[in-house]
């Protein structure tokens, strides 16, 4: 028996969750991480490629064999330090990147059976560490007397604000709301990514020195030509993609049509969903429709079931196969008991005298030839019109780039589409001094694709810091 | 946490006058934008508009009406007090320039809104007129500061038991018989501010109004604010809070400040009955 038949002996070890059936009136975590036991015979499972095909699925390059090598000699500190060479986040990132497109879809024991996995045992390490009463917090670098601000405080501009702060250089993170952690602390809910993981990443950044400045709309409070008045020597602008597309269809301004980001930011960042402790409200759909196919509308659907719901159906207008979600944040929806409404647009939202959402007139779709993108484009069924009775849904159809502050700093180009127009290997905007990632240049894409746009960023920046433009 | 320098009760306790603490907002701020603030850790996010600013002092003056749970909290909060959040300044500044002859309308707290507008106009070389209406004599606000920000102000009260025995809009009426109005600033009550608008519509006085609906972010983030003017979606609060009023959809507007009624009674009884419970204020 070779080494790699003997080690595709263990299958791939399921994570413990939470039952479905408790879980969605709940807003706990839903996956429980891997015990030790679990962790270790799961990393056993890795047959330490020499060119390993993981390695290239990562956008940030992390060294997966090195990291799962240690967990199999249960030197976990020593995993965790291999992790954080590459990624500061590996506690969100273990949980929320689309590892079965990424660094799992090139596992080569993925070509015949299941794939080692990747995300769960990156998750195990990070969560091991926050256990830990002593976590051991990297030393900057000695002073270099320049100054960075950082606008945005999503993963991208965490990135940037960590590794420049320990190259000695003096961080100033800038957000726009009361919290930092962009759409990890106001988009993705509670239930996938505990609140607690974020302030104590968002802590680790603090006790190495970065400053946290909150309220502050770059662009109204302050602007950027202004931040280098006031001695900063470069800015990185990671402002995130946000501008809540709607469908543009009758009736989308009933009360209980909300867009995702309304919805999420009620019941996450201002906990609507322990109202009356917390002032916010929300209004309590009963029969729930939310349209879209994507992570933001299953994030949605799944609160909304947590909020009491009686039924939550998705509103898709392509086919399962064309969802962009996650395929696990679809199973633990289905699991949850949501429906699944497919080929399927909402053309018009219906209301009562009072202004409120009484129920959403649809058409069926049928998928005619792909299009430039590959996506076999819908098209409606003549005479499939129906009404669905609901009193509440979210509008989950995908953000653009929110022209807050590039509206008002001439300086930044900005493409067709309203982003910035940055260098993709180096992050350099076309303004002297700035560079720009994340979602705000490249459209929403994923936690750790923005995460890889500030490593990169950081690095050029500390360039331009210690060698000039 | 931003500090209460001073305060003050308006209209028999039911307005309050905050002067906050908030230098970077106040060098910046202009006439017509607002702040989103949080009382504390368990606050909503809401919008006021600033009554003043001083720059040299730091300091930013809300004045706000008494009207539910988080304005009471704000009222119970002393001087040496604080605000936990304040962001600002938000939406777009009013648009000031020299036009002419400017009515300057306001309905009860909206006069707070109105006065930095008003002064502005004066101080860019325009003919101000000032209206200030309210129920009666007691809730009128700032009726010094209006007379001082304009060159002409009436006050009209409802009941009769000050200035002129009406509607503010009957005053507006007889001005525009007697004189010619190059643009109308109107704020106030959402009914008010409608009304205004039929009144000028029908001579076509250009007409300025500010739309309060419900906000979360105030960045344009969530679209939780959006307002249909001329036909269109528009998010008031980063395409306003100010529009061309013979455009907006003040019905929609109406509707869409009444979508939490239920649960701002239940937090507002909450609130009264735990301050009643403890004893305190
Ligand atoms: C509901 C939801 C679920 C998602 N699920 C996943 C998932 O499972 N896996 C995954 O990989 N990705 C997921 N994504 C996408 C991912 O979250 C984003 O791609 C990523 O957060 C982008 O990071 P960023 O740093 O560019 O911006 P953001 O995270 O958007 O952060 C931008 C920050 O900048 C602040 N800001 C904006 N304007 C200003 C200003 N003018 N001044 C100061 N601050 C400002 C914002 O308030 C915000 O805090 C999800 C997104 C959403 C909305
Ligand atoms: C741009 C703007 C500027 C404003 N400026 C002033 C001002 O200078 N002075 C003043 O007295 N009021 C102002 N308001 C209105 C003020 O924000 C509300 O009266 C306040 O939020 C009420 O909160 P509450 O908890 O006390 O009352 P609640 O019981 O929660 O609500 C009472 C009513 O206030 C409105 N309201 C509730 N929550 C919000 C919210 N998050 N955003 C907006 N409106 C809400 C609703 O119509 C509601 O029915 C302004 C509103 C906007 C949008
Ligand atoms: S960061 Fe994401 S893509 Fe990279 S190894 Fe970890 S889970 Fe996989
Ligand atoms: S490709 Fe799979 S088996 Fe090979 S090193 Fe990476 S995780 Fe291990
Ligand atoms: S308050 Fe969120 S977009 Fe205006």
């Amino acid at each position: 028996m070779t080494d790699k038949d003997k080690k595709e002996k263990t299958p791939r070890q399921p994570m413990p969750e939470q039952p479905a059936e408790i879980r969605r009136r709940n807003f706990e975590e839903v996956p429980l991480g891997y015990p030790e036991e679990t962790a270790v015979l799961e990393a056993g499972r890795c047959i330490q490629c020499k060119s390993p095909g993981c390695r290239q699925g990562c956008p940030v390059g992390i060294d997966i064999p090195g990291f799962i090598n240690r967990i199999t000699a249960r030197d976990f500190s020593g995993g965790i330090r291999k992790l954080k060479e590459q990624n500061a986040l590996p506690a969100v990132c273990g949980r929320v990147c689309p590892q079965e497109s990424q660094c799992e879809s090139q596992c080569i024991l993925g070509k015949k059976g299941d794939p080692v996995a990747i995300g769960r045992l990156e998750r195990f390490l990070a969560d091991w560490e926050r256990r830990q009463s002593t976590s051991d917090i990297p030393d900057p670098a000695p002073a270099t007397g320049k100054k960075v601000a950082v606008v945005g405080s999503g993963p991208s501009g965490l990135t940037v604000a960590g590794d420049l702060v320990l190259k000695g250089h003096k961080v100033t993170v800038f957000e726009a709301f009361h919290k930092p952690g962009g759409v990890l602390l106001y988009g993705i809910p509670e239930f996938r990514l505990p609140k607690e993981i974020l302030f104590y990443e968002i802590n680790v950044l603090k006790q190495m020195g970065v400053e946290f400045v909150m309220n502050a709309v770059v662009g109204k409070l302050v602007s950027l030509p202004e931040l280098f008045a006031q001695g900063y020597d470069a800015v990185y602008v990671a402002v995130g993609a946000g501008l809540p597309h709607f469908l543009g269809v009758p009736g989308e301004n009933l009360i209980g049509v909300y867009s995702a980001n309304e919805y999420l930011t009620r019941s996450n960042l201002m906990k609507a969903y322990l109202f009356p402790q917390y002032d916010t409200p929300l209004v309590m759909g009963k029969n729930v429709v939310v349209v879209g196919g994507g992570n933001v509308a299953m994030d949605s659907a799944r609160t909304a079931m947590r909020m009491g719901a009686e039924s939550v159906t998705i509103v898709y207008r392509r086919s399962r196969q064309e969802m962009p979600a996650r395929a696990e944040e679809v199973h633990h929806a289905e699991e949850e008991g949501i429906e699944f409404r497919l080929l399927t647009n909402p053309v018009a939202f219906n209301g009562d005298e009072k202004g409120r959402l009484v129920s959403v007139t649809c058409v069926q779709m049928e998928l005619g030839e792909p299009d430039a993108s590959g996506r076999r484009s819908p098209k409606v069924i003549p005479g499939s019109e129906f009404t669905q009775p609901t009193d509440m849904a979210v509008i989950s159809v995908g953000a653009g780039a929110n022209p807050l502050l590039t509206s008002t700093t001439p300086e930044l180009t900005l493409n067709r589409r309203g982003y910035i127009m940055a260098d993709q290997e180096t992050g350099k905007t076309y303004m002297r001094g700035v560079w720009a990632g994340g979602d705000i240049v490249t459209g929403m894409a994923t936690v750790i694709e923005a995460m890889g746009a500030g490593k990169k960023a950081a690095k050029s920046m500390h360039d331009f810091l210690t060698l000039g433009w | 946490m931003y500090t209460i320098l001073n305060r003050r009760e308006l209209a028999m306790g039911t307005v309050v006058e905050n002067v906050v603490a908030a230098p970077l907002i106040a060098k910046k701020a202009k006439p017509g934008q607002f702040v989103i603030l949080r009382v504390n850790e368990t606050g909503e996010r809401i919008p006021l508009t600033m009554a003043d600013t001083d720059p040299e002092k730091g300091t930013i003056t809300l004045i706000y009406q008494v009207v539910g749970k988080s304005t009471a909290l704000m009222k119970s909060l002393a001087v040496g007090d604080g605000f936990q959040d304040i962001a600002g300044p938000l939406g777009k500044p009013t648009h000031i320039e020299k036009v002419g002859t400017v009515v300057c309308i306001g309905g009860g707290t909206g006069v707070a809104v109105l006065h930095p507008i008003t002064r502005a106009f004066k101080e860019a070389g325009n003919r101000v007129i000032a209206i200030c209406g309210s129920r009666t004599k007691d809730l009128l606000i700032l009726e010094d500061a209006m007379a001082a920000a304009s060159h002409e102000c009436t006050l009209c009260t409802d009941d009769g038991t000050c200035g002129f025995h009406g509607f503010g809009t009957d005053v507006l009426k007889d001005l525009m018989e007697k004189e010619r109005i190059d643009l109308v600033v109107g704020i106030g009550p959402v009914p008010m501010m409608k009304f205004v608008c039929e009144v000028t519509r029908k001579k076509h006085i250009k007409t300025l109004v500010s739309l309060n609906a419900i906000m979360l972010d105030g960045t344009g983030m969530c679209g939780c604010c959006r307002v249909t003017v001329g036909g269109k979606t528009q998010f008031a609060c980063v395409d306003g809070p100010e529009f061309d009023g013979h455009q907006v959809n003040f019905d929609e507007l109406t509707q869409r400040l009444a979508a939490y009624r239920d649960q701002e009674r239940q937090s507002m009884e909450l609130f009264e009955h735990n301050q009643c419970a403890c004893g305190t204020k």
